[in-house]
């Protein structure tokens, strides 16, 4: 058995019962039509040699009972199946959590594309058939099989041993022989459509350049071919495909004819009644039922456990060692320092070499430079979302890594670049920093976050859902919603990186006049590419290539003349 | 039984079919070029032979049982129909292969026409109505709902008729041999719709209701692990934990109370098909009994009685298909109807002065969905070879008024000259390769940097290119990576930022050396020295040139022969920097609110 689905079935453990259940109630369902076809087969053979009725008894009360009995079973696997399915789907969702949570964010930075996490949902999902499609068929298809060679086999050996050949060729076989028909073409599917994906992506979205660039003709020939080098593929998958139908009906009709075969004979001899011989010939043909999910079962199982492997993949990465910490360290004050520290994401490129700050307590702190210089990876090292390799980074004396996560978020909260905002009312979005928040709480961070008054606006006030399916909001509104979830949570150190990039002139005012009413008692980081509002800030960082280039207040910056002149005159520059 | 009354029951299966399935055939799909009803057809016959083939096989088996069971007759009497029984049963097998053959032909045929369709006509309507926020649907479209439409065509289509047809193919012989179970058919089958109809009309909505819960679970999960930063960043993994944990179970919950009653239709459905068979077995037999009916024709009737209703129930199971190929065909024809409005004249009659003369809008207005103006009643020159910066808010018409200009849209009142000819009536393509335009997101090929590079000049020189890479200053930059110019763009290759992909047009610009040049100016936010070049870049590319830039530098407009202000999809003030202070209107406002929040 493949080690990934083992895996599967492990995370699924506490539902074998379950499924078990659900796949007897599945045979059960299965036993009922050939149960069905072999009881009306008896009582015609029977009746055609006309006995008294009472003969007949017993058959009708069968045929009436599996005629009544099919369509209730059928209703209570489909039952239990759903709910397996919905319980193995939480559980892999749960699973997933579990797993991915500790890894996030520097685990899992090597796997860079944005959507990534994306995908991965989408992956868990696909596991969602696993049960129905891929588990199921074959459980069903062996009772079935064994039922078949015990009904068969009390007739004469030889006939289960036809049916269970035939039977085996068509449920094993014939899905593998297809399987491995079509094993190439599937893989070069895969790589045709995301180019044809890609291509109709460079449509949609570059269709101005090609326009411009009088690639018109160019683009819509080679879409032409891409496209029917890709259908042409799935009709080739498809014509293979439909083998599956043929063949399994094909053996189907043999096994009824080798039954025959071998029957025939034994009734002319009087070893068998020639009453059975409708009753094997049906029987035979209904039990094939069992067989159709089975090609099926071999797709949806490769589907899955590819999804799976993808995931495995990111759940497997190694978390990085906790260290045991015997005492909690207690930061004498809420200064920061950090001396000749060394960091890069990974072992190409530095983002930092010897970077020296200090950023005291009670005042704000600007570290200001262009995208790319290395200010956001401040807060990834001061969340400890990553670890830096060398020198030293103290949080009120002690250092960083001596505090748990969860110690560091009851000292420092962060105005994140981008925030997200989740699918919930807006005051349980801010509440989201401090579940044990009232709702003044929340509403004095509101006013301070200059968004209380917009709150107010909507229709459902503070119970408006917003995020992905509620309200869409701009990008200030949601930055102020941010900040508004980071002032609930009133910690002695707050970051705030690029507050002011979504904001308006007027917005960006207030919440800098806030960011200096929170430094009477706090130690504030404000990281920004804008340099307005920065003449009472106390101490303005440039830092440019992961190096502080410059330091001062604002006027003394700019007497230099140096690269923060450059900067602000850049700025200045900007019209519209 | 008179014919009429079975005739009228036929007409009730038919009809009642139809009904239910019918809202599930798009007329437009049919009416499609290429033989489409003539390939249904062939795929139809196919599956007619099947259907016959099944009847023929049932025949010989109850032949082969009776004379066995009945006359005692030995293998050697029965051979022959043993011997026909197993060529019937190969020609079925060759038949059903080849009924899914043509059905999957028909599905082929039809993607590759509505494709090559869609991407050509999307052409023709142009970039203004594949705007950013719609073109992920179009995508959408294009790719999986076109996928849809393979087994509405392949798997619905076909069934739609056989589950009429077949059945009443079955009616055709039993009724003749035995009218009692032929009525029995006729009558349980119009039930399996009928059923279907009252049971899915409920279904149907419960289905919907059913589709909500489990979209906004996935939702809820999808939002979660996006916000997985945020989560972290305050702590609070494990209560969302327990969260998912929770609401999972609350959604299991009240989904499977709706399906208890939708499952409900699959039960009925069973039951329906299985009593009857039932009811067939035990009405023969006590006939039988009697001395009323043969064995033969007995056996016949129940051998084909559950291949009665089987295409009956494979039209249910494939319902689903038919109401997501409708859905998307509806996505389909809503790209493919839209009117075409950029005009193209063919090559032959067109005709341009290869020199770029004076270029004037004259009171030009533009309206995207007939209320909205984004532009209105404009009118100003470009002059060869000066530049022209325009400036104004975001929506104030600066874009709509490049779009005219580059002709990705044609103007809804007002004219466009570029000399004395008017730029409707001259050769599109020759009109756009007399321009190059940089856009503020310039947008990159899933393709090699240098084929990105070739399409501003195709057939242009490794010297050219490297040139042209050299002079936007992105040379270095691409042979630091591993393949170099080879290197592939895109989420298979390289992930280039927004800085250079700008460089990269930049260098598609000096490629394509045209007279006319568009710019849009970026207002990424670079390092200085970065900057500098940037400005030094785009300076020595709109030498000698005609030039319209959207300005974002205070640099770019002081140098600029002309400033058109833009306010509102009017042009408010116009002149050079200069004149403009001195008007102390707009522009000056605009320039000194600047100035009070540096």
């Amino acid at each position: 058995m493949n080690r990934t689905f083992l895996r599967l079935i492990k995370i699924a453990g506490s539902y074998k019962l379950w499924m078990l259940l659900a796949a007897f109630v599945g045979f059960l369902t299965i036993g009922s039509s050939i149960g069905l076809m072999m009881t009306s087969a008896y009582i015609i053979a029977k009746a055609a040699l006309h006995p008294s009725i009472a003969e007949l008894q017993v058959g009708i009360v069968g045929v009436r009972f599996f005629g009544i009995s099919r369509g209730v079973f059928r209703y209570i696997e489909r039952f239990i199946s759903h709910e397996i399915t919905f319980k193995l789907l939480a559980k892999f969702r749960v699973w997933f959590f579990e797993s991915i949570e500790p890894l996030f964010p520097s685990k899992l930075a090597k796997f860079k594309s944005g959507d990534l996490l994306t995908r991965a949902v989408s992956d868990v999902e696909n596991l969602e058939h696993i049960y129905v499609r891929v588990i199921a068929p074959p459980f069903v298809a062996i009772l079935v099989l064994i039922l078949v060679t015990f009904l068969f086999g009390s007739f004469n050996l030889i006939y289960a041993v036809i049916v269970l050949i035939f039977f085996i060729l068509a449920g094993i076989g014939v899905p593998a022989l297809t399987y491995l028909m079509s094993k190439n073409t599937g893989r070069k599917l895969v790589t045709l459509k995301s180019k044809l994906n890609e291509l109709i992506i460079d449509q949609t979205q570059g269709m101005q350049e090609l326009i411009i660039f009088g690639q018109r003709e160019n683009y819509l020939r080679n879409f032409k071919e891409t496209n029917y080098e890709y259908i042409s593929l799935q009709k080739k998958m498809a014509n293979i495909s439909g083998l599956n139908d043929s063949l399994i009906g094909l053996f189907m009709n043999f096994a009824v004819f080798f039954i025959l075969l071998n029957a025939i004979p034994n009734i002319n001899n009087g070893i068998l009644d020639g009453v059975y011989l409708s009753v094997l010939a049906l029987g035979t043909m209904a039990c094939f039922e069992a067989v159709l999910p089975l090609p099926t079962a071999i797709q949806y199982w490769e589907q899955s456990i590819n999804s799976a492997n993808r995931l495995f993949e990111l759940t497997d990465e190694k978390q990085s060692e906790i260290k045991e910490i015997e005492l909690t360290p207690q930061p004498e004050n809420f200064d920061i320092d950090i001396r000749n520290i060394n960091f890069g994401y990974n072992n190409d490129t530095k983002v930092y070499n010897k970077l020296s700050l200090y950023i005291p307590e009670n005042e704000v702190t600007a570290i200001v430079g262009a995208s790319g210089a290395g200010k956001s990876t401040l807060v990834n090292l001061l969340m400890r979302f990553w670890d830096y390799e060398s020198g030293k980074f103290l949080l009120g004396n002690e250092e960083l890594k001596n505090f748990t996560q969860e110690e560091i978020q009851k000292y420092i909260s962060v105005v994140p670049q981008t925030t997200h905002l989740f699918n919930l009312p807006v005051k349980e979005n801010i509440r989201f920093s401090k579940p044990d928040a009232s709702e003044n709480e929340i509403i004095y961070a509101a006013k301070k976050a200059n968004i209380h008054n917009f709150i107010m606006s909507l229709p459902n006030k503070y119970d408006e859902w917003i995020g992905e399916q509620g309200l869409k909001l701009s990008g200030g509104e949601r930055q102020r919603i941010s900040i508004a979830r980071a002032l609930l949570k009133d910690t002695p150190v707050i970051v705030f990186d690029e507050p002011t990039a979504d904001l308006d002139s007027l917005n960006e005012k207030k919440i800098l006049e806030l960011i200096y009413e929170l430094s009477e008692s706090k130690t504030v980081l404000l990281i920004t590419h804008r340099l307005v509002h920065l003449e009472n800030i106390n101490q303005i960082l440039v830092m440019h290539g992961g190096k502080i280039i410059e330091r001062g207040m604002f006027d003394e910056l700019l007497a230099k003349k140096g690269y923060f002149y450059k900067m602000f005159n850049l700025q200045n520059n900007l019209v519209v | 039984m008179s014919r009429k009354y079975l005739g009228h029951f036929i007409l009730f299966v038919i009809i009642s079919i139809e009904e239910s399935f019918g809202m599930h055939v798009d007329k437009r799909l049919l009416k499609l070029p290429g033989n489409i009803k003539s390939n249904l057809i062939v795929t139809i016959v196919f599956g007619l032979l099947v259907g016959s083939l099944t009847i023929g096989q049932a025949y010989y088996l109850s032949k082969i049982i009776n004379d066995v069971f009945l006359t005692h007759s030995l293998l050697a009497d029965v051979s022959n129909f043993l011997i026909l029984f197993l060529v019937i049963s190969l020609l079925k097998a060759f038949a059903v292969w080849l009924e899914n053959f043509y059905s999957n032909r028909l599905a082929t045929h039809v993607k590759d026409l509505i494709r090559k369709n869609l991407t050509s006509h999307l052409f023709k309507l142009g970039p203004a109505y594949v705007k950013s926020e719609r073109s992920g649907e179009i995508s959408n479209t294009i790719m999986n709902g076109v996928e849809k439409l393979d087994p509405y065509f392949s798997q619905f289509l076909p069934q739609l008729f056989l589950s009429a047809l077949i059945p009443l193919a079955i009616l055709f012989f039993v009724f003749p041999i035995d009218a009692l179970s032929g009525i029995v058919f006729i009558f349980t089958a119009p039930l399996i719709p009928l059923f279907m109809i009252l049971i899915g009309n409920i279904a149907e909505g419960m289905n919907k209701k059913q589709w909500r819960i489990l979209t906004r679970m996935s939702g809820y999960f999808l939002d979660v692990i996006q916000g997985l930063s945020t989560i972290k960043l305050f702590g609070r993994q494990n209560d969302i934990k327990k969260k998912i944990e929770l609401i999972s179970d609350s959604f299991r919950i009240s989904t499977m109370r709706v399906l208890r009653i939708a499952f409900l239709s699959a039960l009925v459905l069973e039951l329906l098909s299985t009593i009857s068979i039932a009811i067939i077995a035990v009405e023969i037999g006590l006939r039988l009994l009697n001395g009323n009916l043969e064995f033969q024709p007995a056996l016949f009737i129940l051998i084909l009685a559950p291949e009665f209703y089987l295409p009956i129930r494979q039209l249910g199971v494939r319902y689903h298909a038919g109401m997501e190929g409708t859905a998307a065909a509806q996505n389909i024809f809503k790209i493919l109807e839209e009117p075409v409005k950029i005009s193209s004249i063919p090559e032959s009659k067109a005709d341009l002065n290869l020199n770029i003369d004076t270029i004037k809008f004259k009171n030009v207005s533009f309206t995207y969905d007939g209320n909205r103006n984004a532009v209105k009643n404009i009118s100003f020159e470009l002059k060869p070879n000066t530049l022209t910066a325009i400036i104004g808010k975001s929506g104030s018409g600066k874009t709509t008024t490049t779009n005219l200009l580059l002709r990705f849209i044609d103007p809804t009142g007002g004219k466009i000259f570029v000399g004395n000819n008017e730029l409707t009536k001259i050769d599109l393509k020759k009109w756009q390769s007399q321009i190059s335009w940089i856009s503020q997101n310039p947008y990159l090929f899933h393709e090699t940097i240098k084929d990105n590079l070739l399409i501003a000049k195709p057939g242009a020189t490794e010297k050219e290119l490297v040139y042209a890479a050299k002079a936007a200053k992105i040379h270095n930059f691409i042979i630091s990576l591993p393949d170099g110019y080879n290197t592939l763009v895109g989420e298979r290759g390289a992930k280039l930022s927004g800085g250079q992909a700008q460089r990269i047009a930049l260098a598609r610009a000096f490629l394509k050396n045209t007279p006319l040049l568009i710019l849009d100016e970026p207002t990424a936010n670079l390092d200085p020295q970065t900057e500098f070049e940037m400005i030094s870049t785009i300076d020595f590319l709109t030498k000698n040139k005609t030039v319209l830039v959207i300005a974002h530098r205070l640099n770019t407009i002081k140098k600029a022969d002309q400033i058109l202000v833009f306010s509102g999809g009017k042009i408010v003030e116009r002149g050079n920097h200069q004149s403009l202070i001195q008007m102390n209107g707009y522009y000056f406002k605009m320039l000194s609110t600047l100035k009070g929040l540096k």
